[in-house]
């Protein structure tokens, strides 16, 4: 089996957010980088198929030659090659437009991507590239298991989870549960050697539309004070959410 | 020409989201001078919609589309979008609207734009504010295509009414492969949703162990509220992770977050602050919290939840 996992390079959950050049630009200034952490749990289920199941595992970025550690580091934790599309990503639709340009050059089975980048949570780039491939599409993907071209997964739904049955090629947008925080790797030294010498092929986009551009950014106004109310006047508390803020 | 909109319905009434996304697309309509059609499928009462602002209602009635499939679904909202000749088709952010949409863009050709907040604020060029980030800012985005798809922010919009009545006509769409079988579902019918609940109950670390969740259970209850928690106590098994909440677990966007033993991380609170009414109980005053709470209570949980409870039943029984 030829396991693609598509890697999104997102700021690190603790970064500031902020933007440049007329708040029209995500400032990268201090911001540390790393594998979207859906797409980590990904990796880490693609490295499962690889040592239980013999799959091979690329992982795949669209984007400029600044993504490039994030895909060492998914080298490091196991996959066995790297490519990158020397393009930046743009919006949703023309990276998923790469991607599948990706997938049928190398004629991967199964293609794990991440159910949503937390930089700009667009939520939809493994949904366009099912439907350009044409491949059945599992998101909010947390159990998947494949025998030969049979696959068994899991969705999860709002207010519960649903389990599916469906046949290989597959796109998922894959999440936590998909395997469990405490499976997650931290590159060793080993891995981080064995990194340098596995192939990272950059390959040279193809033409796309953009369907959508980021036009300005905002922040969210800034907060007033908490109102603190005693813990022994509760009834201040009720009289506040039902009167002022008029949410009970 | 008019703008379309996809209407859930769950067991065959309309979900309060379907509401929400009827009244956004009524104002798009009314910016574009336009009328709104929605597409319902094995829904019962669709005259509901009428006092939302919706003229037409496609009704689609089909065993095949019992079960949701987001091909399937997909399919049929496009067949409804070119039968009704609509550029603006508008979907709620519901996990099946989410999975839906991209199906759906590529089948139309359509730009779609996710967790959109507020109507367009020009409809040419079509720029619509969404939330990025995980809440800690907004975009404004264009859509270039000549047919869009505007997915919106639950709770973000509100409900509302507008004096009139829809009419129905029966649309039966051609169904696609379905690719995908379900096999079983597994979900609680008497619990509200995190997704689609106006008030949020949610409980942290400070709880200590999962012996301790009934007062949340029942603060939850007294509420009408979902449970929630924070990433470790699910991470602890304590909750099933359905429950997580924050930047790496769902969004929250309800009119009243409560946060009970919570210390308020920066991952925490970005996946939360689209909420907007937060209350903090917690025994730290300078847990990060406070900062980001409209209430506080400094406080034990044990002494204050169960006290708390006490007040609302008393509350709830003036009513
Ligand atoms: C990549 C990444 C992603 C993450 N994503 C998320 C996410 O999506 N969601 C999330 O929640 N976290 C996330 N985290 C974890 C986050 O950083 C915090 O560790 C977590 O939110 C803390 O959970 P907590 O507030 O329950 O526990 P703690 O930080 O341990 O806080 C417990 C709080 O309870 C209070 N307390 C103790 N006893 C009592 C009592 N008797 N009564 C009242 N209060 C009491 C304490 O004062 C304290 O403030 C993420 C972390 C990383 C690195
Ligand atoms: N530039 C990119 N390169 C490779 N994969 C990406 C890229 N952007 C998004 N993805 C994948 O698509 C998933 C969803 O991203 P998004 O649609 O941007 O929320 C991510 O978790 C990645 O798996």
């Amino acid at each position: 089996m030829k396991i693609l996992v598509c890697i999104s390079h997102v700021p690190d959950t603790t970064s500031k957010i902020n933007f440049t050049e007329g708040d029209t630009k995500f400032d990268t200034n201090g911001v540390q980088f790393v594998i979207n952490p859906n797409d980590e749990f990904g990796l880490t289920r693609a490295m499962w198929f690889k040592e239980k199941q013999g799959a091979n595992v690329t992982v795949v970025n669209v984007g400029g030659a600044e993504t490039e550690p994030t895909l060492r580091k998914a080298l490091a934790i196991g996959a066995d090659a790297a490519i990158r599309v020397n393009t930046p990503a743009v919006d949703g639709f023309s990276v998923a437009k790469q991607l599948a340009n990706v997938v049928k050059d190398g004629a991967y089975d199964l293609v794990i991507a991440g159910r949503e980048s937390i930089d700009y949570n667009g939520g939809m780039v493994p949904g366009v590239l099912a439907g350009l491939l044409q491949a059945n599409f599992v998101t909010n993907c947390i159990s998947l298991e494949i025998d030969g071209v049979s696959v068994k997964a899991t969705r999860e739904i709002d207010g519960g989870k649903e389990s599916v049955t469906t046949t290989l090629p597959l796109v998922i947008g894959g999440q936590k549960g998909l395997v469990e925080e405490s499976d997650l790797r931290i590159p060793n030294m080993r891995g981080i050697m064995m990194a340098r010498k596995k192939p990272l092929t950059v390959v040279e986009p193809i033409d796309t539309d953009v369907e959508t551009t980021s036009v300005s950014f905002e922040k969210p106004a800034p907060k007033g004070a908490v109102t603190l109310v005693s813990s022994d006047n509760l009834d201040e508390l009720v009289s506040l959410l039902h009167n002022e803020a008029k949410v009970i | 020409m008019s703008v379309l909109v996809y209407t859930e319905s769950e067991q065959g009434a309309f979900k309060k989201t379907a509401l929400e996304v009827a009244s956004y697309a009524k104002a798009i309509a009314n910016e574009l001078g336009t009328t709104v059609t929605a597409l319902a499928i094995n829904a019962n009462d669709t005259n509901a919609l009428g006092a939302y602002g919706t003229d037409k209602v496609l009704n689609v009635k089909n065993t095949q589309l019992d079960a949701f499939n987001a091909n399937a679904y997909a399919e049929v909202i496009k067949q409804a979008a070119e039968s009704e000749g609509a550029k603006v088709i508008v979907v709620s952010s519901s996990a099946d609207s989410k999975y839906l949409a991209p199906l759906l863009a590529v089948g139309l050709n359509a730009g779609y734009v996710s967790n959109v907040v507020e109507v367009p604020s020009n409809t040419n060029p079509f720029i619509v504010k969404r939330s990025a980030f995980t809440n800690k800012a907004f975009e404004r985005t264009q859509i270039n295509t000549e047919v869009k798809i505007v997915g919106v922010s639950n709770n973000s919009f509100g409900l509302v009414e507008s004096a009139g009545s829809a009419s129905a006509e029966d649309f039966t769409p051609s169904i696609p492969d379905l690719g995908i079988t379900v096999e079983s579902v597994d979900k609680a019918t008497d619990k509200v949703t995190i997704a689609d609940a106006e008030i949020v109950v949610s409980a942290g670390r400070g709880l200590k162990g999962p012996e301790n969740w009934g007062m949340i259970e029942e603060l939850a209850d007294v509420l009408g509220a979902a449970t929630a928690c924070s990433k470790p106590v699910s991470d602890l098994g304590w909750r099933p992770h359905s429950e997580h909440v924050g930047q790496t677990g769902k969004p929250v966007a309800s009119n009243l977050y409560i946060a009970i033993g919570i210390s308020g991380a920066i991952q925490h609170l970005a996946g939360i602050n689209a909420s907007k009414v937060k209350v903090v109980i917690n025994t730290d005053t300078e847990a990060p919290f406070f900062k980001a709470a409209d209430y506080g209570v400094v406080g034990d949980a044990f002494q204050v939840v169960p006290e708390l409870i006490e007040k609302l039943k008393a509350f709830k029984a003036q009513q």
